[in-house]
């Protein structure tokens, strides 16, 4: 039984690996385009770092596009005042939105439920009104502009991402891959299964000899530096940082993705960015108010299938 | 020396004292009962032992040390370990990973983002060993959530065993149980007992299994301590028959 659903596990991995590998070449068939693409993979990533803590840990941030947004603007001020240097601003984003969840987390932490859900959105709107006031810097309200990715340098060749979108598409690939794989060994590990206790049973956790803060407060942090790096490639992606990135809306975004593909599995926000993405550029040619449409669906998907769309497919495949 | 002692402990929620002035002693090896009538103060005492909060007066002492303000995780450290009255488990995963959760907290690898293959292993080992300790070694993979009231009591209790306390607090193990279930469980802890590893203090409502298994109780009332002795002369004692066995016949 156990060797059986190992099996299964490996093919869905192989299944998810090889069509990722290969968007570039199906999507434009099916009426796609690869920047579409790139796009599910960054905000997939958002959303898997969103349900690191949402669907790991049990907690609920509502302020998590706050670390995106920061990811994006410092990624932007990278490439505008510090270097033209892509991986350099991916650095800058990652550390940016990380450290900035590692001193705000310090103080989340400390509430549970609805309060530290409250809390999180005060501290992201925070960060909104900043971006949104201190025109100089950000560009307030039209965003910040006038940096564009880079060339990937190799030395001996360079690799155009700026204008080659198949070749951005890889290069968020392997980014969107090397990240995943961090989150999927964080979670295999010992300290990814007191994660999982505190979300099952917080009290058990607690009489385990577990510092429940303290491991909230790791995840968060962790999650930040997710979600910075997910912010940056955002930027790169539009060579353009914008407020609304930090907005809550934002955050409630993401948590839709995550819920909607399905929380308690790794994968489920994947599926849950690609359905919102998609349903986004396709509604939205259509009509002004796709986000009502997108949220029947999400009404629909909570109240009959609380898992989530990955939820309903595994369930199925295991029956 | 004294695994706990309690000195003259008071907790007040608001206007109401749950606990006032209660003393306690526990000797290493030694099988305590507490028992007292429904609102006599036995969890509120659990609570302020296990540190699930601070007392508003009085001392704790675990092993000499003062451990009147330390954190519950940190008194699991110093091998203190407890079980609820209403069974605390990780229902939606496997009996084999709640007790691993417990028995990697236990040795140190909460924090860690990597095993080699040998701590795996060794893990693994301590793992089974407890299953086999508590009986439930054939149930290993099934999920907690889906076994008898019984098995997830036996679960509870192993993920107590797996932080490999000497002080071993259990509220209630027996509650809700039918027969059989209970002479399981009761079986199970006096063999935790008279291996002489633990000392073992619970909170218990059926006399028989109380009077089978205490070397000495403690009867709580209202809040305060009412009697202190073997089981035989609790039995005899006549504030406790009117307080408590009285009412229960």
């Amino acid at each position: 039984m156990k060797a059986g659903e190992n099996s299964r596990k490996l093919l869905a991995l192989a299944l998810i690996w090889a069509a990722l590998l290969l968007a570039p070449y199906w999507m434009a068939p099916l009426g796609g385009y690869t920047a579409l693409g790139t796009r599910v993979l960054v905000l997939a990533l958002a959303a898997m770092s969103v349900n690191f803590l949402l669907g790991f840990t049990g907690v609920l941030s509502f302020g998590h596009a706050a670390y995106f947004g920061l990811g994006a603007y410092g990624a932007g001020f990278a490439l505008k005042f510090l270097a033209p240097s892509t991986p350099l601003s991916l650095l800058c984003g990652t550390l940016l939105g990380g450290l900035a969840g590692a001193l705000l987390g310090a103080l989340i932490v400390r509430r549970r439920g609805v309060y530290f859900a409250m809390v999180t959105i005060a501290f992201g709107q925070v960060f909104y009104y900043i971006a949104f006031q201190w025109s100089s810097l950000t560009g307030g309200d039209d965003g910040l502009r006038g940096f564009s990715r880079q060339p990937l340098d190799f030395g001996l060749f360079s690799v155009d991402i700026l204008s080659n979108t198949d070749a951005f598409y890889y290069f968020v690939l392997f980014c969107f891959a090397a990240a995943v794989a961090v989150m999927g060994l964080i979670l295999r590990s010992p300290f990814g299964r007191s994660m999982i206790a505190i979300r099952e049973n917080e009290r058990r956790a607690r009489f385990l000899g577990i510092p429940i803060e303290r491991h909230i407060w790791i995840a968060f942090t962790l999650s930040c530096f997710f979600m910075g790096l997910a912010g940056a490639l955002y930027a790169l992606l539009n060579n353009f940082a914008d407020p609304r990135g930090l907005h809550y809306s934002q955050s409630g975004d993401f948590v839709m993705m995550a819920v909607m593909g399905g929380m308690r599995n790794f994968w489920g926000p994947l599926l849950g960015a690609a359905v919102f993405v998609v349903l986004q550029d396709y509604l939205s040619s259509i009509t002004v108010n796709w986000m009502s449409f997108v949220g029947m669906l999400f009404v629909a998907m909570v109240l009959f299938f609380p898992r989530g769309l990955l939820g309903v497919l595994a369930r199925r495949s295991a029956a | 020396m004294n695994v706990l002692d309690v000195d003259n402990v008071s907790k007040r929620f608001g206007s109401l004292v749950a606990v006032g002035g209660v003393s306690l002693a526990v000797a290493k090896g030694e099988l305590r009962a507490i028992i007292g009538p429904n609102g006599a103060g036995k969890t509120t005492f659990f609570n302020l032992i296990s540190g699930f909060f601070p007392p508003s007066t009085g001392k704790i002492f675990f092993d000499g040390a003062d451990v009147t303000l330390l954190p519950a995780h940190r008194r699991v450290e110093l091998g203190m370990a407890r079980t609820f009255q209403v069974t605390e488990i990780f229902p939606e995963l496997s009996v084999f990973d709640n007790l691993r959760i417990a028995t990697e907290a236990a040795n140190g690898y909460r924090l860690r983002f990597w095993m080699n293959r040998e701590q795996k292993l060794q893990i693994g080992h301590l793992v089974e060993e407890t299953l086999e300790l508590v009986g439930l070694r054939t149930k290993a993979y099934r999920l907690v959530g889906e076994l008898s009231h019984g098995d997830q009591r036996a679960a509870e209790i192993a993920m107590a065993l797996s932080l490999r306390p000497h002080l071993i607090l259990l509220d209630e193990p027996t509650a809700g149980m039918g027969d059989q279930e209970t002479y399981e469980v009761t079986k199970l802890i006096r063999r935790l007992h008279q291996s002489g590893n633990f000392t073992i203090v619970l909170i218990e409502h059926d006399m028989r299994v109380v009077f089978h298994l205490a070397d000495k109780i403690s009867v709580l009332d209202r809040g305060r301590l009412l009697a202190e002795g073997t089981p035989q002369s609790i039995a005899a004692n006549d504030a406790v028959q009117e307080a408590y066995l009285g009412k229960a016949a």
